[in-house]
């Protein structure tokens, strides 16, 4: 039993747990809003595209944070901008701005080999996060959910009908352009405990996983927040266990969670389906879901 | 260009004259460069349903989205009960019913908490719903007969059900001008009926409501006012004198279904006036005789008051 409490002996153990959790809390939010849009490939996009921005900022001695926020708001602003003028597609475009900057991203970390460890950046190294560098995430982390505490419901309008969000006298643009500014700023700190790599899968499986259990977007967004800050604790927790790979841990757990939801969800999972299906077929009547009602 | 002033009816209550629409010299161009609408113009006042009418791609959406002030024009202006669109918006004055394509039917959220949409405008920073606002929503819910579904995913209703709760949204907001974007594709006849009855109470009650649909037949029977489109608006004005047959030529072009039956092929009487049928893809309008000036349109036979009069007619 002792030996299960031995990583909260250790304070950089502790320090990666707590730190890992907010970060999956803020990730796992995000995500619930990204996948309705088909839009959950640009945490992957941004993930990439913050590289160059990090690499940059140790050039110049900046804390690397402002590099990486600056390289994720200037994709974002590609991305959007390319949107707008061009008719290319949403998955073209990611592809094309996310390789742009990844590639300008290597090329300035192999001409600076030394300026910045390419592993840290893209495997993520919550266990040996320097204080300073474990702050810099606290502080995004924090402004970011308080943000979106107060304004997930005109998030919320905005992703289900921009149009109608305009006429309740919101203004749609400019509650995009706060959405991508949380994303870029949480994948920067998501860069820090997952890595470039992983980053993806904290802003896609919360939300993916929360999307199997309810119809209600207000649930969807507890139950994701609450996986993912269970996970990414858990996840830091255990990684003690296998010694270091953080993100792949918190990652496995988040796929295995999603799995069972997969199969087991009361209502859209796998089973339930089929169980329905075969009620269906057994009545040989419609679904209730389908009658018509008298008006 | 016809420009029509609503006269607006008699024994509109007084204090509910905000409910007006001036839509002038509208020019609208997508990012991608085609250019939907081009120079339109048009003039509404209260206590009005006016039905939008063209074919496919004639820029009716585009035309909402303009009013809205989603998207820019290039040129011209919109006035929303004499404020520009932005400070109507402001005021909750505008409702919207958006085309079923412009609907994520996936999205995770319930009848009613669609519905409890149309009342953010009135919430506070943090959209907080009050006693008042779940009344409301209530009360939309059971306007248009939809509170036994208020627990429904959205996705899980008929095409019918699908826009009465948008409707429902829209008299939540209580806004005085209406926007109604295709409400009668995909709906049967009943649901049909049951959202004309909705809007005949709303005229009545001095709202202001812009319709698209492409049931020609029916507009006669309930909208007073019509605004013909072709990435443009080609005539506008009261239906008896905008909604003839060489306005509607000229609106459809060739796309329109056409039949013709000559008198001696209906009746043997000395009645000469053969009867055109126009049809969109929907129900259709039906002309006597051969010019449009000869006779308004033949209103559909549910409308009570006008049964028995085509004979009667000339
Ligand atoms: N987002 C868009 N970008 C570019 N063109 C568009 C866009 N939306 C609509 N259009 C074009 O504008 C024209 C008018 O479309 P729309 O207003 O939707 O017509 P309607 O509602 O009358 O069917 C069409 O040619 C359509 O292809
Ligand atoms: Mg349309």
């Amino acid at each position: 039993m002792n030996e299960l409490l031995v990583p909260f002996a250790y304070e950089y153990m502790v320090k990666a747990m707590w730190v890992s959790a907010l970060v999956g809390a803020v990730c796992a939010f995000l995500s619930a809003y990204l996948m309705l849009k088909g839009w959950s490939l640009m945490g992957d996009a941004l993930a990439h595209a913050i590289v160059p921005g990090v690499s940059g900022a140790y050039l110049l001695g900046l804390p690397y944070a402002a590099g990486a926020f600056i390289a994720g708001l200037l994709a974002s602003a590609g991305m959007f901008f390319i949107r707008q003028q061009s008719r290319l597609r949403e998955d073209a475009i990611i592809g094309l701005v996310f390789t742009t900057f990844f590639a300008a991203g290597l090329l300035m970390v192999s001409l600076n080999p030394t300026s910045v460890n390419v592993q840290t950046i893209i495997l993520g190294n919550i266990l040996g996060i320097s204080d300073s560098d474990a702050w810099q995430v606290i502080i995004i982390s924090v402004i970011s959910l308080a943000i979106l505490i107060v304004k997930w419901k005109d998030l919320m309008l905005v992703f289900f009908d921009e149009a109608y969000a305009q006429t309740v006298g919101l203004n749609p643009t400019w509650l995009k352009i706060l959405f991508f500014t949380l994303l870029s700023a949480c994948t920067v700190a998501a860069l820090q405990t997952v890595g470039a790599c992983l980053v993806i899968a904290l802003v896609v499986t919360p939300g993916a996983t929360a999307y199997l259990l309810t119809d209600r977007f207000e649930r969807l967004l507890m139950i994701s927040v609450a996986f993912g800050t269970i996970t990414s604790f858990v996840g830091a927790y255990l990684s003690y266990f296998v010694d270091g790979a953080t993100g792949g841990v918190i990652v496995t757990l988040q796929t295995i969670l999603f799995l069972v939801a997969f199969l087991f969800a009361p209502k859209h999972g796998l089973y339930a389906s089929r169980r329905q299906a075969r009620l269906v077929t057994a009545d040989g009547g419609e679904p209730v879901a389908l009658k018509e009602p008298t008006v | 260009m016809t420009v029509a002033h609503t006269a607006s009816n008699s024994g509109e209550p007084s204090g509910q004259r905000t409910a007006s629409l001036t839509v002038e010299n509208v020019t609208v161009t997508y990012p991608n460069g085609n250019t939907a609408l081009r120079d339109a113009s048009f003039n509404l006042g209260p206590g009005t349903i006016c039905a939008l009418v063209g074919v496919n791609g004639s820029g009716k959406s585009t035309l909402f989205k303009a009013i809205m002030g989603f998207l820019t024009p290039q040129a011209g202006s919109v006035r929303i009960a004499g404020l520009p669109a932005r400070d109507a918006l402001k005021k909750n004055l505008v409702a919207y019913v958006p085309q079923s394509e412009d609907v994520d039917w996936n999205f995770p959220v319930l009848v009613e908490d669609v519905v409890m949409m149309g009342r953010y405008g009135h919430m506070g920073f943090l959209r907080h719903p009050s006693t008042t606002d779940h009344e409301k929503v209530t009360d939309a819910l059971t306007r248009v007969g939809m509170t036994d579904y208020r627990n429904r995913q959205i996705g899980e209703l008929s095409g019918g059900q699908k826009k009465r709760v948008f409707l429902a949204r829209a008299l939540a907001q209580e806004g005085r001008i209406i926007l109604l974007d295709e409400p009668f594709t995909g709906v049967d006849v009943k649901t049909e009926s049951a959202i004309v009855g909705l809007m005949r109470e709303l005229r009545d009650a001095g709202h202001l409501m812009l319709v698209s649909t492409h049931n020609l037949g029916s507009v006669p029977d309930f909208c007073d006012q019509v605004v013909l489109m072709d990435k443009t608006v080609l005539a506008a004005g009261p239906t008896e004198e905008t909604f003839t047959q060489a306005n509607l030529e000229l609106t459809f072009g060739g796309v329109l279904r056409h039949f013709r039956l000559e008198g001696s092929a209906l009746h043997d009487d000395e009645d000469t006036r053969g009867v055109t049928v126009l049809t969109d893809d929907e129900r259709p309008v039906v002309f006597y005789g051969h010019q449009q000036n000869e006779t308004a349109p033949v209103r559909p036979k549910s409308d009570t008051d006008n049964s028995n009069d085509q004979d009667g007619e000339k």
